[in-house]
């Protein structure tokens, strides 16, 4: 295995081949906001925050799905990234109905961390107000469309993790849905084994457990990155 | 199957043939117009005369002037009749006795054909595409035949790299460069896509290909197969095509019968299987990754490149994705020879162009002109230019590309020198617009199809979109302020930089181009600018 060494802003990191940038800012001690990237599951660069400049390359890259390799010069916030990212949540949040007052992870919401950290009080693009259904058929969970930002990690982790497949997403564009089964309510879905994988992996509220009021709901984001190194390096030890 | 007995099938149809053919056009288009009803009355004229053993109705594919169809031509006579009724037969057929035709006669010395110069579509309105033996009377795989047993596949790379075929899918990468690379990656298993997804707003290239010789596509295909080591092969087609799929259907029946496709193709140890697979109509899959997750069975969803298709593509096996009209390029390279056809066009864009000339002009129809003729040439010559008024841009490549204003008329037509004026060559739509035209509602409405069409897997395309389709809403009603436009603007370069596919990297061009050569019409829409007379900093 050979070793790739390069700068992430301005740090200087080696890295084994084949690694992400994400994995080599990480080393580097650099941090790049992501919300779709999910330890332990495969990557699929949608949402766009991990955008990172690359010196020689005129296009910008996500650092979860690009590869290093010998001699990058890799920025990771520059001014236009700064305000992608911005323009990237504002748009999260003018799309669907995010109330963080009345979300019951009001607090230990990505999406409201990534609002803060990317420095958004508002967004300038008008609110679509979209009409959302939420499903509470499941005995333990529900699902509240108005919160989902459609970053599939709940979809990626039934099927890659759990093996069940119970998630996907329906309709194209802004019409887009997270669906269980074939659009059946969770509730009826035979192939959930309510293992709630998919409710720890959701960064918003989208997915929650019943029971919990605002504020109180805390996730175990770190759940399967745990399982996916205790199965492959039969290591149980978080 | 063997040369001679290729050159056997060939001499036996030309001594078939009679020595008129009534050529009637069996394309979508004309079909549209009743042209089968035409054909059917032109067959029964041919009886009814008794002129059977000389005279041929035969349904042929294209002929280029869809705007004036039905069509026929009388085949060596150089008689072109257009907007044919099945009340015409009759009298065309007599005129062959020296009767006089009550159909509309066509020049066939106009512009619009004398100007254009046909590669691709050679034989299209001549032969029948349903009928093998009619492409091999014309040479066909004839080229095939000399890969296989004349070249080695480096050396058919190197034909593909010296002609300067580039992509006709509308990027312009270079032909030969991807053969190359994908006859190098290593792998026992490797795949060729036909990409016949065509989905831009006015543009009927690929599906008019595809109608009037199928042929020429498959053996395009298979000879890139033998270039770069593949054997199986897929044709993804859109449903919204169903006489394409027909009939390319037939083809590859009748091309598998003759061993043209299949196993040890001319007696030599290459395999080459070409199967269709039939995408539902998302415009996003005729993007390359998107198309290879659709033909696996799977949503139509892009993904980030690298890798690209030729590293990991279909089933993660290297696989070579052309465009339809670039694969139907191919036999005639290798037939011509390299260097005939890299003097064609321009230094950059070697070659011909299908374009499907649409929108207020005279002459709406399929042309092929080589690459460094200039939009005025296509559009107030071969076009005839608008039946009222003047021309007030040119929108080439579809909700990828651009407005092109009327001042830059002069600007050859070449992959680079589009993408300089903010446009670019796409698949080969081709809209003309008059002054009647609001270019706002073009740019509104370019962006409610890609709206429609983003797949909503990355944010910037999915929201973005939807948020400059709402701003050019709001601008149209005359509600809007300086500052959405300047937010319009932001938007436009954000979607471009940031959106995952090419779907999202070109869905602002259409908006950009607008901005940039028609900012006049926003800002007299604009609410604080009664007088449209705003300074702004272009």
């Amino acid at each position: 295995m050979s070793v790739k060494t390069l700068t992430i802003d301005g740090v200087d990191v080696a890295i084994e081949e084949g690694a992400t940038l994400l994995t080599a800012a990480k080393e580097a001690g650099v941090h790049i906001p992501t919300l779709c990237h999910l330890e332990g599951v495969t990557d699929v660069g949608a949402c766009r925050l991990c955008l990172v400049e690359i010196e020689g390359i005129n296009k910008l890259l996500p650092a979860c799905v690009t590869e290093v390799s010998e001699g990058m010069k890799v920025h990771t916030n520059t001014e236009t990234l700064q305000e992608y990212r911005r323009m990237v949540v504002e748009m999260l949040f003018s799309e669907g109905n995010h109330i963080c007052a009345v979300c019951v992870v009001n607090g230990n919401c990505q999406l409201q961390d990534a609002a803060i950290e990317v420095g958004m009080d508002h967004t300038r693009f008008p609110y679509r107000f979209p009409q959302r259904d939420v499903d509470v058929s499941h005995d333990r969970f529900g699902l509240d469309h108005n919160r989902c930002i459609l970053c599939t990690r709940c979809v990626r982790v039934c099927d890659e993790i759990e093996g069940a497949h119970v998630w996907d997403v329906a309709g194209r564009g802004p019409a887009s849905r997270i669906i269980s089964g074939l659009a059946q309510p969770w509730g009826e879905v035979e192939a959930c084994t309510s293992c709630g994988k998919c409710v720890d992996a959701c960064p918003t509220g989208s997915l929650f457990r019943k029971g919990s009021t605002v504020a109180e709901m805390e996730k175990d984001r770190g759940k399967v990155e745990f399982l996916v190194t205790a199965r492959e390096e039969h290591k149980w030890t978080r | 199957m063997d040369l001679t007995e290729l050159q056997e099938i060939a001499e036996a149809e030309r001594q078939a043939q009679k020595s008129i053919r009534v050529h009637c056009c069996t394309s979508t288009g004309c079909q549209a117009a009743n042209s089968l009803g035409v054909k059917k009355n032109l067959e029964g004229a041919v009886k009814a005369a008794d002129l059977g053993d000389r005279v041929q109705v035969v349904g042929v594919g294209c002929m280029g002037f869809c705007g004036r169809g039905p069509l026929v031509e009388i085949d060596p006579q150089d008689k072109l009749y257009e907007e044919v009724t099945p009340d015409d037969a009759a009298s065309i057929i007599e005129s062959l006795n020296g009767g006089t035709a009550t159909a509309n006669e066509g020049d066939l010395n106009h512009p619009f054909f004398a100007r254009q110069m046909r590669i691709v579509r050679e034989t299209s309105g001549k032969i029948d595409p349903e009928r093998i033996e009619e492409y091999i009377a014309a040479g066909g795989y004839q080229s095939l035949y000399k890969v296989i047993h004349d070249m080695t596949p480096a050396e058919v790379v190197d034909q593909i790299s010296k002609s300067g075929l580039r992509g006709r899918g509308g990027g312009g990468y270079p032909t030969g460069l991807k053969w190359a690379t994908m006859a190098k990656m290593p792998g026992e298993q490797k795949y060729v896509i036909c990409n016949a997804d065509e989905g831009d707003p006015g543009a009927f290239m690929d599906r008019s290909v595809l109608e009037s010789d199928p042929h020429r596509v498959l053996e395009g295909m298979a000879i890139a197969g033998y270039a770069v080591g593949a054997t199986q092969a897929f044709i993804y087609v859109r449903a919204e095509y169903p006489l394409a799929i027909d009939r390319l259907q037939k083809a590859i029946k009748q091309a598998k019968r003759l061993s043209l496709l299949g196993s040890q193709i001319f007696g030599s140890p290459f395999d080459f299987k070409v199967d269709i697979r039939i995408g539902a109509g998302a415009f996003v899959c005729g993007e390359e990754t998107a198309l290879i997750a659709s033909v696996e069975g799977g949503r139509g969803l892009p993904r980030p490149r690298p890798p690209y298709p030729a590293q990991s593509g279909l089933w993660g096996c290297p696989t070579l994705i052309n465009n339809v009209e670039t694969f139907a390029n191919i036999a005639v390279i290798i037939r011509e020879g390299a260097e005939w056809y890299a003097n064609i066009g321009t230094e950059k864009s070697k070659g011909t162009k299908v374009f499907a000339l649409t929108g207020k002009i005279r002459n709406n129809g399929l042309i092929e002109v080589p690459m460094g003729i200039t939009l005025r040439e296509i559009v107030e010559e071969m076009g005839g230019g608008v039946p009222d008024g003047e021309v007030k841009a040119v929108q080439t490549g579809g909700p990828s590309g651009g407005c092109i204003p009327a001042s830059l008329l002069d600007t050859p037509v070449d992959y680079d020198s589009l993408v300089t004026i903010g446009s670019m060559m796409g698949s080969g739509g081709m809209v003309v617009m008059d002054e009647t035209t609001s270019m706002i509602e073009v740019a509104q409405f370019y962006m409610e199809f890609c709206r429609g069409e983003t797949c909503g897997k990355c944010i910037p395309c999915r929201v973005g979109t939807v948020q400059m389709y709402q701003a050019l809403t709001k601008i149209l009603k005359g509600e809007a302020t300086m500052r959405d436009i300047e937010q319009l603007e932001q938007l436009c370069g954000m979607v471009k930089d940031t959106s995952l596919c090419g779907l999202g990297q070109t869905a602002p061009n259409p908006v950009m181009s607008t901005l940039r050569y028609f900012r006049d019409e926003y800002l007299v829409l604009l609410q604080d600018s009664p007088n449209g007379k705003v300074a702004v900093k272009s």
